[in-house]
């Protein structure tokens, strides 16, 4: 240890010495950083937990940026984004490695918890290394949603719209929670202030500590060897031959076993910075302003299956499935190492994890392709901004035409298209003959029924002739009218 | 290190010793938990300040009734009265209100049953419609068809002389309705 002659080398040695015989770096810090691993686990699939760290590392620097300039304030917060955006040198930029940095980040924990399911990672001993990670994925996931709300544009305000309306379905105490939640009786500055305080201070101190909890218990336990096919882990002999393992085949992690991680982490940030570059910061849309009320709001793209799924919940059971849904799911997730404890590890020998990930992700992937364009939704402007096309309306009779004008100002086609355009909330009338009588299509006009509305008490008996003349026409080529087969014709 | 772990090493403490090291470390976790109490206590009430009103409501002027013809439903606003200076544009809260006939009002809450978004009033079609899940509602805020378990949250109003005053000061809920 001790270093003697002369010369800069030396020195520089000396004074390192005096360091660490004050700071016994050398028995406490260095351990962890040059411990064996298996050399197998030195893989590219094994960089995904690191990268996740890298961008929590840059979401702290890019964060601490942002609350230089921003300023959490109901009435200023939104302006004060949009001086970033235009007026602070780079602001737009920080905002944009700030945003993207999110999206990153919750991207590569993502294909770590998968790569660390299908490895089969959480198994023994590893199980509280699992449970820490889930609790670290839905801190991330929260870190992302109170983002959204520091984001304070119409899509925060009824963001924090919809968490109300979720939280008021809890039984009782439903009123206070959402006082508590909101600080006050509406979404304004103490809203605002108490997310803001869950965004910077709550939520990254428990992120921090549990990180370091589950850095903990990588090093402790080791790092997960590459699974081999028909190799069981069993409490008896797992240990013993994890540490055979690393003691023939290991590498020390710095500097052997972390260099994929490097360059890795290289690729992530260059990422991360084109990214940012090129498609530039999220938002802010329209001011938080509640009065403006032509807002469409959608969530940010991770919350997107939610958004859809809220909309497609059959009502009878909603408040339920909102209520209880998301802590059982988590439940189920966090408790897996205990129901899935031992056994086979390798992916290829566990062909129920593949079907688990692949439908959890078509899920996910559907309910958000759904979320872009809610079918579910009236389309706002297509009764007056979207064209009757012109086949519908050639060779037409004067009564069937003004059936045509009371489709589009009576809005029917907020809900229903024609020819590809207008809602999807109802089904396209196009073909609407070949499916619905003329007594169906009255009946259904005047009571409504099947999630439509009854227009009974807006039409006048002028209006409902000639809206079904109209109607009446709309069969494709080839197909027969739908008839009452009491009537002979 | 074989050495350090000798070196904290001590004697078997004397019996009167041990009583007063543990009289102080229950007189220290005494006066802990005291002051956790009278610490953590205020630190509960001001998080959980706003919980202790069950409901936020109080009489708001929402304006002269002309400005309100029969037979219309018009987009109205107030400032909400439980509001603090820092508020900004969040204190203006936006109302539908529907003239029925004479003195006879309906005062809807803008935000839709099922999630609290926004519903907009379509006139021609005498229907309200949410851009979110496709809430629709009937002109006296009945539930028309989507997934509101309900119809509109409708306000308390009243007429003093020619302007109308709406019952109001917290966002709707399933649980605390206006």
């Amino acid at each position: 240890m001790a270093a003697t002659g002369s010369g800069p080398k030396n020195r520089l040695a000396r004074i390192g010495t005096w360091f660490d015989d004050r700071l016994h770096f050398t028995e406490s810090i260095l351990p962890p950083i040059v411990h064996a691993v298996p050399s197998n686990a030195a893989s590219w699939a094994y960089v995904f937990g690191s990268a996740t760290l890298l961008c929590l590392v840059m979401q702290i620097i890019t964060g601490i940026c942002l609350a230089l300039v921003y300023a959490p304030a109901a009435d200023e917060a939104w302006k004060s984004l949009l001086y970033l955006n235009y007026v602070q040198p780079l602001g737009w930029f920080l905002r944009a490695m700030h945003a993207w940095g999110s999206h990153f980040m919750i991207a590569l924990m993502t294909i770590h918890l998968v790569q660390v399911f299908m490895f089969g990672a959480y198994k023994y001993p590893r199980e509280l290394t699992w449970v820490v990670g889930c609790l670290l994925f839905i801190l991330t996931l929260a870190m992302g949603f109170s983002g959204q709300i520091m984001r304070f544009d119409q899509d925060a305000y009824w963001g924090l719209g919809i968490v109300v309306s979720i939280i008021g379905r809890v039984p009782l105490i439903g009123g206070e929670l959402i006082h508590l939640v909101l600080g006050g009786p509406i979404i304004g500055a103490e809203t605002l202030s108490r997310w803001f305080a869950l965004h910077v201070f709550v939520l990254p101190g428990l992120l921090l500590g549990l990180i370091a909890l589950h850095l903990w218990l990588v090093v402790k336990i080791g790092i997960n060897e590459w699974p081999m096919p028909g190799r069981l882990v069993t409490r008896e002999r797992y240990l013993e031959e994890y540490h055979q393992l690393v003691a023939d085949e290991g590498e020390p992690f710095v500097p052997d076993g972390v260099q994929k991680d490097v360059v890795f982490a290289g690729i992530v940030l260059l990422a991360l910075v084109t990214c940012a570059a090129v498609f530039g910061p999220a938002g802010p849309n329209g001011e938080p302003n509640p009065t403006l009320i032509n807002t469409l709001p959608r969530p940010d793209f991770w919350f997107l299956p939610l958004f859809a799924i809220f909309a497609l919940l059959p009502p009878y059971m909603e408040s339920f499935l909102m209520l209880a849904g998301p802590p059982v799911l988590i439940l189920l997730a966090v408790a897996l190492p205990f129901y899935s404890n031992l056994g086979e590890k390798s992916f290829k020998r566990r062909p129920g994890a593949w079907v688990l990930v692949i439908m959890v992700f078509l899920i996910l992937g559907v309910l958000a392709w759904l979320g872009t364009f809610s079918p579910w939704s009236p389309h706002m402007s297509a009764w007056s901004g979207v064209p009757t096309p012109v086949q519908y309306v050639q060779g037409r009779t004067p009564l069937e035409l003004q059936g045509a004008l009371v489709i589009q100002n009576k809005q029917c086609r907020n809900c229903h298209s024609l020819g590809g355009e207008g809602g999807l909330r109802g089904p396209p009338l196009d073909d609407v003959a070949g499916r619905l009588s003329h007594d169906e299509l009255i009946r259904q006009v005047l009571q409504g029924g099947g999630n439509m509305p009854a227009y009974g008490k807006h039409l006048s008996p002028e209006q409902v002739t000639a809206l079904v003349a109209f109607l009446e026409t709309m069969v494709r080529g080839g197909q027969p009218p739908e008839r009452n087969s009491t009537e002979p014709r | 290190m074989a050495e350090e772990q000798k070196a904290p090493t001590m004697n078997p403490p004397s019996p009167p010793s041990v009583s007063r090291r543990f009289f102080l470390l229950k007189l220290g976790v005494f006066l802990n938990v005291i002051a956790a109490g009278l610490i953590g206590i205020p630190l509960i009430g001001y998080i959980a300040g706003a919980m202790r009103r069950k409901a936020y409501n109080a009489w708001i002027p929402l304006g002269d009734i002309k400005s309100f013809p029969s037979g219309e439903t018009r987009l109205a606003s107030y400032t909400n009265p439980f509001r603090v200076p820092w508020d900004g544009m969040t204190a203006e809260i936006p109302c539908w209100v529907r003239h029925v006939d004479g003195e006879k009002f309906q005062i809807f809450a803008i935000n839709c049953a099922h999630l609290g978004c926004p519903v907009r009033w379509f006139r021609e079609s005498q229907l309200f419609m949410c851009p979110c899940h496709g809430g629709v509602y009937y002109a006296d805020g009945a539930r028309a068809s989507g997934p509101p378990p309900r119809g509109l949250y409708e306000y308390e109003y009243e007429l003093r002389g020619d302007d109308l005053w709406v019952r109001g000061g917290q966002i709707p809920s399933l649980s605390a309705g206006v």
